[in-house]
């Protein structure tokens, strides 16, 4: 195990700790984004640093495809070959056999892959993901799980959560470096909550560095999707890390980490904004909108990333879509908006506002207090009280009383 | 806007110049970095700052940029390209043209305003639309609108761009509001010796705070070029600024100097950037004959290297050792050609820092050389290099010369 993971502060199911990996000290709840080349898209290492960012997730797929595993490994590994300092945690290459389906072929000996360079079948075993991985050489390395698409039923779920099961044991065995790099087991079992128990269980047995929530953010219902995150939270371990792959929403980070989770990934932050989309604290704000050409202000008022304290709205519809400045611009906001995020969730979890805080969130992004159901019912099972940030009835129900004195 | 010659050296010449906030004044000759609506194509402003000051302090922007967007009230309201951008202390200089995507279109001018071919299609610009953007964008120096011809235009069309150049420019002075203390005259005339008389004497007779000459890298040769320039330059007085456009290369740029020319307003560095090309040549003369040596490497011709080029795919060494720039100082040639091998942004950003750093380091050199009197000597050492790795190149023909 190289990492350490010291809970300093808990509000119910929440927890803010400090995640102590190799390359460098993190403070969770955190955001990683997304670098799937060694790169995150228009944004060098010192502004990544400026912003605080933490961990950066590369795609094992697609390194070992371009440059290639065995020059990362001759040049010194992944974070020399980039030249970044802090944390790094690659994925499996297992997600693209969701992404990417119809280029693979998934056996128990492992994913056959059409290579999108050249064409050619590559085969990527549990053994040769952490060969891959592990010269790669990022802090936390994720296990080769079969990973399903969450919509779909029956057999195939279940034969994807045994399988994953029977992998984590060939991947624990593959794995040459745990002294400096930590696997990260995934728990699978679509939205069965059976499934997803066995999983569980069968990683917690295997005594892991830290536990991935996997097979989710893949267009379930909302409802589903914190019912298996509160399920599997409440199972891990208390002592691990605990991270949800593939979310990246600001509310489903929240509600999240209300459960109790403390990793996220997401590629949204940062291919949302190169379609010209903000995130700001009432929600999106989409530059391309033509009320934007003459909007003084900056993208959110209450920000203060370089980007904020610059520009206006009216320059970046300028921008964005047609410039690279434009998709730059709004990347560095956008991250710099997941990172605050991260920060808060982490300070107001430790200084003991953390009710408030979610609170806070919700009025803002929910000013008519039209909060999802899913989201009130993940709050009553984190012990958050958040009646207030709830209309007491809905406008719907109200309309529909006013007809009737009428 | 203030200019004074300091020095002179043959026909080059080294100058101050005061503008903007900076207190001490900006040497001359100088580099503009070439921008796209303000910032430069990929430096973003927290970039800019690690270029070198007062360097990098000098920006050039084309007011057709802002011809669709922001609308003109807000331009006015956020206070101009200063405080839109960000960029307090930094010197804009604006021209119509931009060399890259904003391009003079002589066929659509008319005797009421110029025409160019932009991002969103052909624009037409008279007068009073542009006084009216230079009014909200509010550059420090500018040049009055000119209808630039490409050099093989009949006489007669050449005749009446300079018509209309001088009679646009009494336009742009009765409309300024600055009474001619940024406007630079913009000084035509294709490749006719007589007609750059006459625009540039007529325009030297204006109320103008220095020159802008037009109507190069618009088809003309490489040697008829000293000649036009010296047509030009004989007609302007000493003292005021000489700003030029379409001279881009290093060699162009020294041909430029050499005639007298104070400010370049260049699209190699851009050009060289989406290429995957980073500059490379040495900046003083005692590095050259060591460079000379190892001129022989694949991808690279004496001046700049091919990043794409898989001989770099293992090259752990920076692009240029000793170069104190952002991207030499953190990262290897292997990174860059591995984002440039998957298109990832970051190529072009790491890339335009990088040749920025170089080409400012060039202009650096340059000036060196007017204050120490061997300008001549530096560029006929400089083109000597170039052509001695050409004849090289051409003795050996396994060796490619990448085409830029």
């Amino acid at each position: 195990m190289a990492l350490r993971f010291e809970v300093i502060g808990r509000f119910n199911r929440a927890r803010a700790a400090q995640l102590t990996l190799p390359h460098f000290v993190c403070q969770t709840p955190l955001f990683m984004p997304v670098g799937t080349q060694g790169t995150i898209k228009g944004l060098t290492n010192n502004q990544l640093e400026d912003i605080g960012c933490q961990i950066i997730l590369g795609n094992t797929y697609h390194l070992a495809l371009r440059p290639g595993a065995e020059l990362i490994d001759d040049l010194g590994g992944l974070h020399k070959f980039m030249n970044w300092k802090r944390a790094l945690l690659t994925d499996s290459g297992g997600f693209q056999m969701v992404s990417l389906l119809h280029l693979a072929d998934i056996t128990e000996k492992g994913v056959t892959f059409q290579s999108p360079v050249d064409g050619k079948p590559m085969l990527l075993t549990p053994e040769e993901s952490i060969q891959i991985q592990n010269k790669i050489g990022a802090d936390i390395i994720m296990a080769l799980d079969d990973v399903v698409k969450t919509t779909i039923t029956g057999p195939r779920i279940e034969e994807a959560m045994y399988r994953t099961l029977r992998w984590i044991d060939r991947c624990i065995a593959a794995h040459k470096k745990p002294d400096v790099q930590n696997l990260f087991g995934i728990v699978q079992g679509g939205l069965d909550p059976v499934l997803r128990d066995i999983c569980v269980r069968g990683l917690v047995e295997r005594n892991l560095p830290g536990y991935a929530i996997g097979g989710l953010a893949g267009g379930e219902d909302k409802d589903s999707f914190w019912r298996v995150v509160a399920q599997c939270t409440a199972a891990l371990p208390e002592d691990k890390p605990r991270y949800v792959m593939g979310v990246g929403y600001p509310l489903d980070i929240v509600v999240c980490s209300a459960l109790g989770a403390d990793m996220y990934d997401c590629v949204f932050p940062t291919r949302t904004a190169r379609f010209g989309t903000a995130l700001v604290p009432e929600g999106v704000l989409k530059l391309k909108h033509k009320a934007m050409a003459s909007d003084e202000r900056p993208i959110d008022p209450t920000c203060s990333c370089m980007v904020c304290k610059n520009y206006t709205r009216a320059y970046i519809h300028c921008l964005v879509t047609k410039d690279a400045m434009g998709s730059q611009l709004l990347s560095y906001h956008n991250l710099a908006y997941m990172m605050r995020l991260s920060k808060d969730l982490h300070m107001s979890i430790v200084e003991g506002r953390f009710p408030e805080f979610v609170r806070n969130f919700l009025q803002v992004q929910f000013p008519k207090g039209d909060v999802p159901e899913w989201v009130c019912n993940a709050m009553e099972v984190a012990g958050i009280d958040i009646s207030a940030c709830c209309a007491p009835f809905p406008s719907s129900t109200q309309d529909f009383a006013a007809e009737l004195a009428a | 806007m203030r200019f004074t010659v300091t020095r002179s050296c043959g026909g080059a010449r080294a100058g101050a110049l005061y503008a903007g906030n900076w207190t001490s004044p900006l040497e001359t000759p100088a580099l503009l970095l070439s921008t796209r609506k303000g910032l430069p194509a990929f430096i973003s402003r927290d970039l800019l700052a690690s270029l070198p000051l007062p360097d990098s302090l000098l920006l050039h922007s084309s007011p057709l940029h802002f011809f669709e967007c922001p609308p003109p009230h807000t331009l006015q309201n956020v206070g101009g390209l200063h405080q839109m951008l960000g960029l307090h202390d930094h010197i804009f200089v604006a021209s119509p043209r931009d060399s890259v995507e904003c391009l003079p279109e002589s066929d659509g001018a008319n005797k009421l305003g110029a025409s160019f071919e932009t991002p969103s299609g052909r624009r037409h610009v008279n007068p009073a639309k542009y006084m009216e953007l230079i009014s909200s964008l509010k550059p420090n120096v500018w040049a009055s609108l000119a209808d630039e011809v490409p050099a093989w235009v009949p006489e007669k069309r050449n005749k009446t761009s300079v018509d209309r150049t001088i009679r646009w420019l009494d336009d742009c002075l009765a409309l300024d509001l600055a009474s001619g203390s940024s406007i630079l005259g913009s000084c035509l005339g294709a490749a006719s010796k007589e007609e750059r008389k006459r625009c540039a004497t007529e325009v030297a007779k204006r109320n103008v705070s220095g020159f802008w000459i037009g109507g190069f890298g618009l088809g003309e040769s490489m040697e008829e070029r000293p000649s036009l320039l010296k047509a030009v330059t004989d007609c302007l007085p000493e003292q005021k600024l000489r700003m030029i456009s379409g001279f881009d290369l290093p060699e162009e740029v020294l041909q430029g100097i050499a005639a007298g020319i104070d400010l370049f307003d260049s699209t190699y560095i851009y050009h060289l950037t989406l290429g995957g090309f980073a500059l490379t040549f040495p900046l003083d003369n005692e590095e050259r004959g060591a460079f000379d040596s190892q001129l022989s490497d694949i991808g690279c011709d004496g001046t700049k290297i091919n990043l794409r080029a898989t001989t770099y795919r293992k090259d752990t060494s920076a692009i240029v050792s000793n170069c104190g720039c952002f991207t030499c100082q953190n990262h290897t040639r292997a990174y860059i050609n591995h984002l440039l091998n998957v298109h990832e942004m970051l190529a072009q950003i790491l890339l335009e820092i990088h040749n920025t750093h170089h080409y400012l380091g060039f202009f650096r050199s340059i000036r060196e050389a007017i204050k120490c009197n061997s300008f001549d000597l530096f560029h006929r050492r400089f083109i000597k290099g170039r052509r001695a790795h050409l004849t090289s190149t051409i003795a050996a023909p396994e060796c490619q010369v990448v085409p830029a």
